[in-house]
């Protein structure tokens, strides 16, 4: 299959790695920031391809493990409310709050119904204009141009009964609260190949001159994040910082404009919680003055709920890539995909996941 | 009354209750024009045991599943009992929608239990078939599930002896549940399960994966992917029948449904504490499944089929058996994946060795693979 087998060609694998084991000369730590990457990376081994002394750690990249736990106590304030119809992506489902996750709301009554697109829960608003229908849009800049669509074209139709949830974060300031930790380990970046193909490359040199470290927009397939850690690899080697594409097939360095315009028409950016994490300044997105009427926070007047995160959930810690999955006390005993303590233990992109699917044997204490 | 059904030559002495359908006798020109009833969608009344229920029986059951002229009616239906040993299963079936590209509730209800009594090397004989309807539900579907069943029986060569029908009421049910039971008789010397698996064993898949599972997501959730994806539903009897006739020793079969390749060999791993072994570059996944399952982030070892097996052989006999299955229609992509690396192991697992070149584990999922976000 095209864009597929020749990015998981076992040769090239095994090329790049030998590459990548001549050129390592020192110890580096490089951050895959997305959830998909990690993924790719556990599925695939390709941690097990890499020399010693380079190690990769997992970045804060999966929007279901960051989503705060006061807006899922939000939805779960929202969606059992009578004449609503409270719709989201498949993996906020599982996803605990303070008491109980979205699937438990369903199985008590609430509808809650999963689509693949902002744009189907809009068709279901407009097909039901006697329900509130309410999405939840979470997630990075990747599926903020679709939810922006979205709420425009509701206002554009009027359908007044479609809002959002919206839990919108974005990746450059993350990365700087990260590199700005006085523990920070991270030497470069694998930056989120969708994300990038986005946004483009323009926000990325500023932080690689300010700290000093190369960043390369990587893709998600096995040859995709050897190379990128390849052309990492070779910066660290060489002493330079500077922002690479890897993902050339799928990033322009000016991003995707049309995508852009839509995002800044619709959200502008603010502060947000960022679960396990805390505040970041500049680090969200929310509905802008003129689109607030399809908000569900303040439709359904849910602002007022906050919530603290659970002490024995490490998340924030492997989020910020001071912690591997398997080194939390908690991993595979009190916290299992059936039992999660934290949400990077639901989603499939989250690190804990991912190391109990593919690797919890190897990990089990 | 002559038996229409090819096999096996009936020894059922046809019965029919009021609730209870005819013996598997298919009368052709019953199938083709049965008699218009007086409600286009079932009512309350249609499971209530009087004229209506009847008249459900009459129309739409009879006609599909057997003759009522001359039988007599009873609650139950007598079998002879056969040579050799039984092989018993039950399934229920819930499914959205009923129709969807390659089959229906009523095909996955007759293929689902055959499949079910091959897996122990049964040549499956009688299904009992159980409905529950939901009030409103159109009578047209219902007769079309019924026939549909119908034909299944038929290509499988099971007759539907027994059912019952009850209706909930509208909003308590989703169309139409079907319940199938099946009995299939083991001929003498058929050996067939777990405990049967031996270290260095063959693991052979009948054909390529997942088409069921994305098939029925892709219509639920208005899904367009290039190409229609067809569900691969269908009966696997004859392909154990043929793999027996070439005398290939089965050591075990389990057919491949809800939780796909992955959960099935963890199921055994765990059972008949083995180590399996299997090459993901190996396991046939077409084009199309494999695109919609990369766009969904599904991984196809773990999506729905409704028409795949999975065997084991001895590995000196893997290639004449997968040879054998690949001369029927249903076994045309069948492939060796891998290998029992070691059997009497205190905790069961899977791996899979990667295409890129290392290994991951398989494990059983929690619940169903959700879509992902990006």
């Amino acid at each position: 299959m095209r864009y597929i087998d020749e990015f998981r060609d076992a040769a090239s694998v095994q090329r790049l790695a030998r590459a990548i084991r001549r050129m390592v000369t020192r110890p580096w730590t490089i951050m895959e920031v997305c959830g998909g990457q990690t993924h790719g990376i556990v599925r695939f081994g390709i941690d097990q391809l890499l020399p010693d002394g380079l190690s990769l750690i997992h970045g804060p990249g999966c929007p279901v493990c960051v989503t705060p736990l006061e807006l899922i106590d939000r939805a779960l304030a929202i969606a059992p409310l009578p004449g609503v119809i409270f719709c989201s992506f498949g993996d906020m489902l599982r996803v605990p709050g303070t008491s109980g996750d979205l699937l438990r709301a369903k199985s008590e009554g609430a509808d809650v119904r999963v689509v693949y697109s902002p744009l189907d829960a809009l068709e279901i608003a407009r097909k039901h204009p006697e329900r509130d229908v309410v999405f939840f849009a979470v997630g990075f800049e990747t599926t903020a141009p679709a939810n922006a669509m979205a709420v425009h074209r509701a206002r554009v139709e009027g359908v007044g009964n479609f809002s959002m949830l919206v839990s919108h974060v974005l990746v450059p300031p993350a990365l700087e609260a990260l590199l700005a930790a006085a523990d920070c380990r991270v030497n470069g970046f694998l930056a989120a190949g969708h994300v990038c193909t986005i946004m483009g490359l323009d926000e990325y040199h500023p932080i690689a001159a300010r700290w000093k470290v190369p960043i390369v927009a990587t893709g998600f397939e096995p040859v995709d994040l050897l190379q990128g850690i390849a052309m990492c690899v070779r910066q660290l080697e060489s002493g330079r910082a500077e922002v690479e594409n890897q993902y050339a097939r799928s990033v322009a360095a000016r991003g995707n404009a049309p995508a852009l315009r839509m995002i800044h028409q619709v959200f502008e950016v603010v502060p947000r919680k960022w679960r396990g994490i805390g505040e970041i300044a500049a680090s969200g997105l929310a509905l802008r003055e003129e689109y607030r009427v399809h908000d569900a926070e303040t439709r359904f007047g849910v602002s007022v709920v906050c919530a603290d995160e659970p002490q024995e959930c490490l998340s924030g810690l492997v989020l910020q890539g001071k912690l591997k999955p398997a080194e939390c006390p908690e991993f595979g005993t009190r916290c299992t995909p059936d039992s999660p303590l934290g949400a990077t233990m639901v989603s499939g992109e989250g690190a804990c996941a991912a190391y109990y699917r593919y690797r919890r044997r190897e990990c089990a204490p | 009354m002559r038996s229409l059904l090819p096999l096996p030559p009936s020894r059922v002495r046809t019965m029919t209750g009021d609730r209870r359908l005819g013996a598997g006798v298919v009368d052709p020109s019953l199938l083709a024009c049965p008699a218009p009833l007086r409600h286009a969608t079932v009512q309350l009344a249609h499971g209530g045991g009087g004229r209506l229920t009847r008249e459900l029986v009459e129309r739409i059951f009879l006609p599909a599943f057997g003759s009522s002229a001359g039988a007599e009616r009873h609650d139950c239906a007598v079998l002879e009992p056969p040579a050799g040993r039984i092989a018993f299963s039950t399934d229920s079936y819930v499914v959205t929608p009923l129709f969807f590209p390659g089959g229906d509730i009523g095909k996955l209800a007759v293929y689902g239990t055959v499949n079910d009594l091959a897996m122990s090397g049964a040549v499956p004989r009688w299904i009992a078939a159980s409905f529950v309807l939901e009030e409103g539900f159109s009578i047209a579907e219902l007769e079309k599930v019924a026939r549909s069943m119908a034909e299944a029986a038929k290509s499988s060569g099971v007759e539907v002896v027994t059912g019952d029908t009850k209706v909930v009421d509208r909003g308590r049910g989703h169309g139409v549940y079907v319940t199938t039971a099946g009995i299939g008789v083991v001929p003498p010397g058929v050996e067939i399960g777990p405990a049967n698996i031996r270290a260095g064993d063959a693991l052979i898949v009948s054909g390529d994966l997942g088409r069921h599972g994305v098939a029925v997501l892709s219509v639920r959730e208005g899904l367009e992917f290039e190409g229609e994806i067809a569900s691969d539903c269908a009966p696997l009897s004859g392909l154990v029948c043929s793999l027996l006739e070439a005398g290939i020793e089965l050591h075990c079969l389990r057919d491949l449904t809800r939780g796909g390749l992955a959960s099935a060999l963890n199921e055994l791993a765990l059972d008949a504490g083995l180590e399996l072994v299997i090459d993901e570059a190996a396991v046939p996944v077409g084009d199309a499944v494999r695109g919609a399952c990369e766009l969904l982030g599904l991984d196809p070892l773990y999506v729905a089929n409704e028409g795949r097996l999975v065997a084991f052989v001895r590995q000196a006999e893997a290639p004449r058996a997968q040879a054998v299955m690949r001369a029927r229609a249903e076994g045309a992509r069948a492939a060796v994946i891998g290998r029992v690396e070691r059997q009497g192991v205190s905790r069961g697992r899977v791996t899979a060795r990667t295409p890129a070149g290392p290994t991951r584990l398989l494990e059983l999922l929690s619940g169903e693979q959700l879509p992902r976000i990006c």
